[in-house]
């Protein structure tokens, strides 16, 4: 692929060139895309793709697969960020072209670590499951003949001589065989989840797959196929790293935050350092509680401890001045000479806050970024305690917050999944007294947020004002530029200054 | 005008990339062992004077060098998909022997399991080329060498046993089999062998029925609320024919009254698959690196050459009748000082070691090579299909 670092050249092909590259609202991308793409249009689409991922996993948490609020909820954010998913009367080369391009893409980040790519091809599966679960009966065929599957559907004669016999294999089918929908003879190793638990007819190393059970076979053809890229991808992406315009964002992809960033909100000052302490209790993500009471018991931070608290304290509204006297009034307490404060604390608060050094105004760290880096070690008091706690301990600290056993053995089983943020959500809800938080977790500033929008009754937050999913244009004066918001959102992930990412991209 | 594309006749390397296994005297055990053609192995076997062979799978490099690979590049990539049918796994439903013990009332058992295994293979999964071969003690063993499969991942191979279980529960679980209301063909077909034998196996041979020590046990397999109706109608017979009639009997009249129990033929062959059904080791077929003893080899137990079974005599297989490694030195004897006396001769080494087709393997080494004559025309098949999508005009 070309990339150009000017201005986004749309592709003008004829309606019907169109409409051929595309012939479905889904595929298994077996094809790379071709064509240029700027840049700015390679970020956002790598990034709207991992905001859909991780909307599927969340959902896939939160909800069983195929119910209607599942699929209600996944359409809605398809249709969001504008991915294809069903046949409209709309034009639908872009969508289905954002797709197929967003896919390759985050291939190229999601195939460096076995954890990566399982993820990557967890998420991509449930993706397809639910798009092929939506495509009508008469599109079924031809989509699955355009993608070169071996799926032959067996003649009216063949069908009526293993009627009996399908019938009896398959779960799916009722008791009479009555009228057999289509049925697919497949070798028998491509079904292979079916014929593992009897749930198929095998006749001479064939599978006869009756309709309803023609998806597992699709998903298990997508994984080994998607599984054999990544590999494939995995080794030659050396080639592709070594274009330094690439090499940043890929590096960084899998691990961005997607969501605002926090940092200006305009509520700078509305927050007074006497509320802190109740705040710590009724709105603070556990994180920050559990940051706010060691410092308060033991007087002082390491650095990751007071990096990561710090500049939650900046997001939620403290300014320069009352975090120096909030830190320096705390360390002071345990001892602490304030002219040792001065030197050697006091610099880097400010430094935190963008006024020394290069300036850089540091943002809130993201869930993500605080669960996959800085593992806390003795002694320290960051992190994430549904991540980083031993289960044991975990438990009492629930027990401790007053949640009840049913809620606490929830939250468990969410961090035993590896669903960390959705375990803060469940923590969130039951400290609230909410069924459904109404937001999908992903930074601690969103936690407390969301926390004083229902504890002040929802009054004084208007409702456009705020999206926390959508990144918003820094209001800052600092560019020269203008950037998309894109750009900003994963500079800020970066912990670069925009400068330098452009500087790094052209 | 070109020719045909010459194909190869044997994939390269591949018996130098098997890897082969020796157990010595004093249980020292040797894997990735490795040899360039028969000569060589005959010769190290004849140096090491194994207990036991052993045969792996086709590495990507020779196994004997597989120390001087960059870690991670030595990989298996191919086997014969295999099945271990061992007679311990039944300790549990058999009256007559336990442990390593076999007699003629219990090796049905692996009658049934050869019948029931190779009927799924053959016709369910398709598979041409399949060598049963007596283990030499008390099981058998099932080599399926088509092309295809020798290529099937680990995956595949534990979905392969999965299909083929129904058995399932160690010693904590009573009732190891329950059946769906829908049965799937492959149950269906193997109930319908096991028919064949149940009488004679389980009612005469086995005597499952024989006293209450042994009928409690197929009792704790039925619902309670039948157990103290069929406790009295066993005390009233005086055979497990006539118990078992009556276990049928009393079943189908519960299958009228109760629609929640299981009742029904169902239960009645939940019980004869409990007691006749094969239970295989997972472990043994899945692994593509899995070594296998060979075919041919001594059980160092028992003396009893692991010889090929005749699929089309498996009900007449006798494991006792198996030769073993002294019956057959002594008939090497017999026949060499025979021919010394006929050709007034030294025999030399080349006439003695073909002699054995004049042993009592002769028929075992029969069979054997008409399966690897098969398996060859196999081979030859498919290179010709080949070939012929690659001619040239």
């Amino acid at each position: 692929m070309e990339f150009s670092g000017g201005k986004r050249r749309k592709l003008r092909l004829a309606d019907d060139q169109r409409n051929a590259c595309y012939p479905h609202s889904l595929q298994f991308y077996l094809q790379p895309p071709s064509g240029n793409v700027s840049l700015t249009e390679f970020e956002t689409l790598a990034i709207d793709r991992v905001k859909l991922l991780k909307t599927v996993e969340n959902l896939g948490v939160s909800y069983m697969k195929g119910t209607e609020q599942y699929q209600s909820k996944l359409e809605a954010e398809l249709r969001k960020l504008k991915f294809s998913y069903r046949e409209s009367l709309e034009d639908e080369y872009e969508p289905r072209r954002k797709d197929h391009i967003s896919h390759f893409i985050l291939r190229l980040a999601y195939c460096q670590s076995e954890d990566l790519r399982r993820w990557f091809i967890q998420q991509e599966m449930d993706l397809l499951r639910f798009r092929f679960s939506i495509l009508p009966k008469d599109k079924i065929q031809s989509f699955l003949k355009d993608s070169h599957l071996q799926f032959e559907a067996i003649s009216d004669e063949e069908k009526a001589l293993r009627e009996q016999d399908i019938v009896a294999s398959s779960p799916s089918l009722g008791g009479a065989p009555s009228g057999l929908e289509s049925v697919y003879k497949i070798p028998f190793a491509e079904a292979l989840d079916l014929f593992r638990g009897r749930k198929v007819y095998l006749e001479n190393g064939f599978a006869y797959v009756p309709h309803k059970d023609i998806v597992a076979i699709v998903l298990n053809e997508f994984r080994t196929k998607l599984s054999k890229a990544l590999a494939l991808t995995a080794r030659s992406l050396p080639a592709v790293q070594s274009d330094e315009r690439l090499q940043p964002l890929l590096n960084h992809l899998s691990h961005s935050y997607t969501g605002q960033d926090y940092s200006t909100q305009g509520n700078a000052g509305k927050i007074s350092l006497d509320q802190i302490d109740s705040l710590s209790t009724k709105c603070f993500p556990p994180c920050m509680r559990q940051l706010h009471k060691a410092l308060r018991e033991n007087h002082h931070l390491r650095h990751g401890g007071r990096m990561q608290y710090g500049l939650f304290l900046k997001g939620i509204g403290l300014t320069l001045e009352q975090a120096l006297q909030f830190w320096k009034q705390e360390f002071i307490r345990g001892k602490m000479d304030p002219d040792k404060f001065d030197k050697g604390y006091s610099y880097n608060i400010r430094h935190s806050y963008g006024k020394e050094g290069k300036r850089t105004d540091y943002t809130p760290y993201s869930c993500m970024k605080i669960i996959l880096t800085n593992t806390p070690g003795q002694g320290d008091y960051h992190g994430c305690p549904f991540r980083h706690s031993d289960p044991e301990l975990l438990r009492q600290k629930l027990q401790a917050y007053k949640i009840p056993p049913a809620g606490i053995s929830q939250i468990l089983d969410l961090v035993k999944g590896t669903h960390y943020q959705v375990a803060c959500q469940k923590f969130f809800e039951m400290t609230h007294n909410v069924d459904d938080c109404g937001f999908s977790l992903s930074h601690p500033n969103q936690f407390f947020f969301e926390s004083q929008r229902i504890l002040s009754g929802g009054k004084d937050i208007k409702k456009d004002s705020v999206q926390p999913e959508t990144p918003q244009p820094k209001p800052s004066v600092q560019r020269s530029k203008d950037p998309s918001s894109t750009l900003d959102s994963l500079s800020s992930a970066l912990d670069m200054d925009l400068e330098e990412l452009e500087e790094l991209l052209q | 005008m070109t020719s045909l594309r010459r194909t190869r006749k044997v994939v390269k390397n591949y018996f130098q990339h098997r890897e082969f296994s020796f157990t010595l005297k004093d249980d020292i055990y040797i894997r990735y062992q490795s040899f360039n053609n028969q000569s060589d192995l005959e010769k190290e076997m004849q140096k090491m004077n194994p207990y036991k062979i052993d045969i792996g799978a086709v590495y990507s490099h020779r196994p004997n060098q597989h120390n001087t690979v960059k870690l991670g590049a030595f990989q298996a990539q191919e086997k014969e998909l295999v099945f271990d049918i061992d007679m311990t796994d039944y300790d549990d439903v058999r009256r007559c022997c336990s442990s390593a013990d076999i007699c003629s009332k219990c090796w049905t058992l692996m009658t049934m399991a050869i019948h029931i295994i190779d009927r799924a293979l053959k016709e369910d999964f398709g598979f041409k080329h399949r060598l049963w071969v007596y283990s030499g003690r008390r099981g058998v063993h099932c080599w399926v060498c088509d092309e295809s499969v020798r290529k099937l991942s680990s995956a595949v191979r534990s979905g392969i046993v999965e299909y083929l279980s129904l058995v399932k529960g160690g010693q904590d679980v009573k009732k190891k089999v329950h059946l769906s209301e829908k049965i799937h063909p492959f149950v269906r077909k193997s109930i319908n062998i096991i028919k064949k034998y149940f009488e004679q196996y389980a009612l005469v041979d086995q005597d499952i029925l024989e006293n209450k020590e042994s009928w409690d046990k197929i009792l704790a397999l039925v619902p309670e609320t039948m157990r103290d109706e069929l406790q009295q109608g066993f005390q009233r017979h005086s055979n497990s024919l006539q118990r078992w009639e009556n276990l049928k009997n009393t079943i189908n009249k519960y299958q009228k009254n109760n629609k929640n129990d299981k009742c029904g033929p169902w239960l009645e062959w939940e019980i004869m698959l409990q007691y006749c059904f094969p239970r295989l080791d997972i472990n043994v077929s899945k692994g593509i690196n899995h070594l296998l003893k060979s075919p041919f080899s001594v059980h160092p137990k028992t003396g009893r050459i692991s010889v090929p079974i005749d699929l089309q005599k498996v009900d007449q297989f006798d494991p006792f009748t198996v030769p073993t490694i002294s019956s057959i030195c002594h008939e090497l004897d017999v026949i060499s000082t025979k021919e010394e006396k006929e050709n007034g001769a030294e025999s030399d080494i080349k006439h003695r070691t073909r002699d054995y087709k004049k042993t009592s393997l002769a028929p075992f080494v029969k069979i054997f090579e008409q399966f690897l004559e098969n398996l060859d025309k196999s081979r030859k098949g498919e290179l010709l299909k080949k070939s012929d999508l690659q001619k040239d005009f």
